[in-house]
Parts: C-alpha cells; structure tokens; sequence
C-alpha cells in the first residue's frame, strides 16, 4: 500500500514536487528564523549575565538602588567571607567579585604632563589568581587586538576604540583618576599592555579592564566587592533553580530595613530581562505556532486544489467501490510522506544561511553608536538540537492537517450522483 | 484734610526707599566681606558620607578670583595631594603616581573627595557683583537675624549656577543662607554659613554647612579654622612647579 502510494506521489509530481517545496520552504524559514531568534536572544542573555547581572548577583540594598551610578561607596565589605559561605552552601554555582569605577584616563608625555585624556568605564576582575575563569567567561583572550593579557599587577587591557582615539598602544603608561570607596581622590598609574575589542558597543565605546587587586587598592577597596556574581558550573542560565536560591538568599537576611545589608537578584530581575526571558522561552512554541497556523492555511488550499484537481480520480475510486475512510487515509498517508520529506528538505536548506549567520553574524555596529545595552555588536544565529526538531512538528503536522481538512470533502460525495459526474 | 495724610506717607515712603539699597549694592557689600585680592585659608571639611563620616584637612593659597593653590594636610592617605586652578584650568598632583594631572571643562563639576563641594566650589572666590543681577526679593529673619532675600540671576552663561537665592544679614551684609540653582531652575546646592567672626574690617563665616540636593549624603561642613585676608602670597606658589614641591 505504501509502496502504491510512494510511486502515485514520485509518478504525479503535482502531487509531490510542489507540495514537498511547499513544505521545504516553509519549514527552512522556520529554522532560519529558530536559529536567528534563539542566537540573538541567547546572545543577550549570556552578554547580560557574563559582563553585567551574572546568573545571580549579590550587592547591598542602597548600591542595587543606585547601580547605574556604580557607587562603590555602597560595596559589600567583608567579600571573602561572604563569599566563602555562598560558595559553600551552593557547590553548584562559582561566585566571582567584580568592581565597576568610572574615571578618567590620563596618558602622560615624555615630561609626565596630561598629552591625552578620555572618561573612562574601568572593571576590575580576577585576571591574575591561577585558575580564575572570569577572562575565558569575558572571552578577552580571543578578543586582544594588540598585546597580551595582562601577567603581572599594574597591567591593564584598554577597548580598542579608546586606545585608538587616545593614540596610545601596548607598553604605554596611563593613569587612572576616580575616586576611593570614601569618596577620596585616587590616582594610579598603569601599564596599558593589550587593547580589547569586546563586541559589545556599550563596552568597546571606552572600558578598561584591570586585576581586581589593584583596582581595591586603587579605590581603597580591601576585601570589599560592589558585585559578586555567581554563574551555575555548566555556564547555562537556569531561571527556576536561580529564582529559587535568590529566595533562600533574601529570606535569609536578618534585617530588611538596613541599607547595606546584602540582596541578591535573579538574572531576570535586572537590566529588565524578565520579558525577555520570557520571551525567548516562549518563542520556539510561538513560531512553531505560527507557522502550523500559516502553513495550515496553505496547505488547505492546496489540499483543496489538489482535491479539484483529483476530484474525477476520487470519484472514479469510490465508483469502483473503494471505501471513503481508506481514500482518506491514503490521502493522509500521503502527506505524512510529502511532509516528511520537504521538512528533511526544508531542514536542510534552512541550515546552510543559518550556519553562516551563525559563523559570520551581522554586524549592526554602527546603529549602536551610542547603545548602552549589554548586547553584541555582532548578531549571530545559533543553532541547537531544536533547530533540527522544530521543523518536524510543523512541517508534518500543518502537512498532514491541511489535507485532513481539504480531505473532508470525500465525505461530502454522494455515491449515487458519482456516475452522473463521470458522465460530464 | 487729604493732604495733611498724604506728606506724611509720601514722606515715609521716600524714607523707606532711601533705607533699603539696591539689590547690587547689597551684593557689593557682601564682596567686601567674603571676597579679597589674597587669602590664605586653613580649614577642615567633614564629610558625611552614608557609611562614615571623614574629615580632611587642608591649606589654600587664592589670589584673585580664579587662581588658587590647595595642599592636603591630613588624612595620611591624602597628605601631600596637591591641586593648582589657574582660570578655568586644574591641575591635581598625587605623591603615590608623582604625576601631575589635568582637569577642565565638566571635570571642574565634579565632586572634591567625595564631599558636597565641586572643585569650581572649591577654589574659586566668585565676585558676585560682577556676575550676577541682583533683586531684593523679600526680607526673612534667620536665626533671629533680618535678612534681604536676594534674587541672583547671571549676567553671562558659562557660570556654574546660573542662578542664587541669598538670604543676606542686613546688618553684617553677609550671606547666612544660599541657594544654587542650575539653568533649568533645579536646586543643585543648599548652603547655611554660620560662625561668623569680625576680622579686620569684615565680618566672615567659619563654619559653611553645604548639601549637595542630587546626592543622598548628610552634607558636608567646611570649617574655617585660620584665615588671612590680603595677605603676601610668594609668587611661585601659584605655579605648576609647586605642585611636585
């Protein structure tokens, strides 16, 4: 039977060639659009997480107030200890300390004179421990334009952009003018010994990473943190398990009313990415939704034209006694063939510029001049395991529902006015 | 009968008018008082962060309006910091990075260690007359003291404080009570200045209390503890080279 069916559908190609590119279009933008969607969400998310909100975040109450004003006179004092015992309730998650300090960087000439000077945005990370992730978790290896990492205290990574406008190179000297966690002047001179390209427009505009050492003592800092991140082991965001220790955390604080007592947050809690969150969860379903619904309605017409189109074929089928159900679900069995086969092929095709997208990205740079979102420069799609099912469901359910509801029809032919139709 | 009632009020009114000056005259007055060609000013400055409070020490040498030299004396972490504002132009020197660093422009703006002060707050020694229009826009009594209430708006745009409201002892001619405004007509600063002392032929303020309205510290107290007016200011003090001295 399948055998009969297969070659009806290989010798007619107008039940099959069209029907199957149908199908293969539809389910290769599918899977574009899955793989565009999910990498420019994901994108932003672990760019949110790894240069800003963390999978969870630690501050005091009166810094998560004013965060945008970096005020590190706000910071978690006693951050060792703090983080000791985080790390030891929750084996699962890797806490990192961070400072974030606004400034001005001062490049001196041969007299030790001001020759150049920008604002700068500096954050101070663990660049130097031995086995410290927190430069893989930023990606400034690969992202050194010239020089090297940093190796040694005093060392510091400037964005490209601002090394370029501030004409400075690897080996220069620079000095940081900000201010201490008491408010108090600080300067400090620095060796600029790499320039960075992050990616990330808000970043690359003027930042400056430096050890998290000589960023506390330049600020007066001494075993405070203004951040502690923690990130789950596996470096994947999970909302439920992070919601849940972010509730454990906060009910555990013995006094609400202070304004430096410790408060954490979710990822989703920040930089308003619980919608987006949401969002991203929910768009798999939502394309595959919509495209069921879309692809539906075509195939309807088409099951319905190839029904006009088979109209004397049915009849003659049931004229020679052939049973309604089994004409139905011939006609299923088709689809579910036609629709097997274009959503192979539509998978296919929709991974080839999925994949490029996904190697070279679109740069939308110069439309984030002055974006201070935490979000790639470079959008890129990714392609997951999903990317390969999603086509699947709809590509064969739409197929197969378009021809059920065009296959109705068979039901609605009088056996007796059949040889009267024939006769025209 | 109208007549005899009117020469009497007229005359009252002419007395009234002829007693209180104008708004300029007041603010010249109150010039004398705050401002002089030299000072040499050595003063505390508390400041009430939202964790601690902080005390830093320091001497000022100013000539004229623009031009001032201040040297930190203590905390130990921040003796030896040196700042030289020549016009519109700042330069800070650091002991720990021996470099010389210079600020302008909005930098000028910005917080002096984290107090209430900016650094234009700071260093310069404004003659009011000279910048802004004044207005007698009521009296007040403050502290038990009457006081005009000045209305100041500049005569030019680059000002840090487009606009005052002064409350000015009407016998001392000093300011008890300040108000700072910025362009759009936001409070920026509040001051109350107090401790007033007769030196010389004037009458200055030895404690100003300043609160920064856009910061959620408890203000910061600036503390006059020894003041020289007109007083000989060797020359290479106000210059760059002092700095690293």
């Amino acid at each position: 039977m399948i055998r009969f069916l297969i070659k009806g559908l290989l010798r007619d190609r107008s039940r099959s060639l069209f029907p199957v590119m149908v199908v293969a279009i539809g389910v290769a933008l599918t899977v574009l659009l899955q793989s565009w969607i999910n990498g420019v969400m994901s994108d932003m998310i672990r760019s949110n997480a790894n240069y800003s909100t963390g999978h969870i975040k630690l501050t005091t109450r009166a810094y998560a107030a004013n965060e945008e004003q970096n005020p590190n006179d706000l910071a978690l004092l006693d951050a060792g200890p703090l983080t000791d015992r985080l790390q030891k309730k929750y084996p699962g998650l890797h806490f990192v300390s961070r400072i974030r300090f606004g400034g001005l960087l001062d490049i001196p000439d041969e007299q030790g004179e001001t020759r150049e000077q920008a604002p700068v945005a500096g954050l101070g990370i663990d660049l130097l421990s031995p086995g410290s992730t927190e430069a893989d978790r930023l990606n400034i290896r690969k992202s050194i334009i010239r020089g090297r990492m940093p190796e040694k205290p005093g060392e510091v990574l400037v964005s490209e952009d601002l090394a370029r406008k501030l004409a400075v190179g690897p080996g220069r000297a620079a000095t940081v003018l900000g201010s201490t966690m008491y408010g108090s002047m600080a300067m400090h001179n620095f060796t600029i010994v790499g320039t960075v390209r992050f990616g990330i427009a808000a970043m690359d505009r003027g930042a400056m990473v430096a050890d998290l050492d000589d960023v506390r003592r330049m600020l007066d800092m001494e075993d405070t943190a203004a951040e502690l991140l923690g990130y789950f082991d596996d470096g994947q965001y999970r909302d439920t398990a992070a919601v849940r220790i972010v509730a454990e955390v906060n009910a555990a604080v013995d006094n609400p009313t202070d304004e430096f007592a410790p408060v954490m947050r979710a990822l989703r809690d920040q930089n308003d990415l619980a919608e987006y969150l949401d969002l991203a969860k929910n768009m798999t379903r939502i394309i595959s939704g919509v495209f069921v619904v879309a692809m539906s309605i075509v195939l309807w017409n088409l099951g319905l034209i190839a029904g006009l189109r088979r109209y004397g074929e049915i009849g003659v089928r049931l004229a020679i006694g052939e049973q309604k159900g089994h004409i139905y679900c011939s006609m299923l069995l088709e689809s579910v063939a036609v629709g097997l086969l274009g959503t192979l092929a539509g998978i296919a095709v929709g991974l080839i510029p999925a994949w490029y997208l996904q190697e070279y990205g679109v740069d939308i740079g110069a439309m984030m001049d002055n974006s201070s979102m935490m979000i790639s420069s470079v959008m890129r799609a990714q392609i997951t395991v999903q990317t390969f099912l999603i086509g699947f469901v709809p590509g064969l359910l739409s197929t197969v529902l378009g021809t059920a509801l065009a296959g109705t029809g068979i039901y609605r032919r009088q056996t007796s006015q059949l040889f009267k139709e024939l006769e025209v | 009968m109208k007549k005899q009632l009117l020469i009497p009020f007229a005359l009252l009114t002419c007395g009234a008018f002829a007693q209180t000056p104008s708004g300029h005259s007041i603010l010249e007055k109150v010039d004398a008082n705050m401002t002089s060609e030299t000072s040499i000013t050595t003063s505390k400055m508390i400041i009430h962060g939202r964790r601690v409070s902080r005390t830093i020490e320091s001497r000022s040498w100013s000539t004229g309006a623009d031009n001032a030299f201040t040297e930190y004396l203590a905390p130990a972490r921040e003796r030896g910091t040196k700042m030289l504002k020549l016009g519109d132009r700042l330069w800070m020197y650091s002991p720990d990075t021996d470099r010389t660093i210079q600020l302008s422009g909005h930098m000028l703006r910005q917080s002096v260690m984290g107090s209430d002060l900016s650094y234009e707050d700071m260093m310069d020694d404004p003659r009011l007359a000279q910048i802004y229009a004044a207005e007698i826009v009521g009296t007040e009594a403050v502290e038990e003291r009457p006081c005009w209430v000045l209305q100041l708006t500049a005569n030019e745009q680059d000002v840090a404080y487009q606009s005052r409201k002064l409350w000015v002892d009407q016998e001392r001619y000093v300011p008890v009570r300040e108000e700072l405004y910025a362009k759009g007509g936001k409070l920026l600063k509040r001051i109350n200045l107090s401790g007033f002392k007769r030196i010389d032929e004037r009458w200055y303020p030895m404690r100003m209390v300043f609160k920064d309205m856009l910061k959620n510290g408890k203000g910061t107290e600036f503390i006059v503890a020894t003041i020289e007016f007109n007083a000989e200011i060797p020359s290479h003090i106000l210059t760059k080279a002092a700095l690293r001295r």
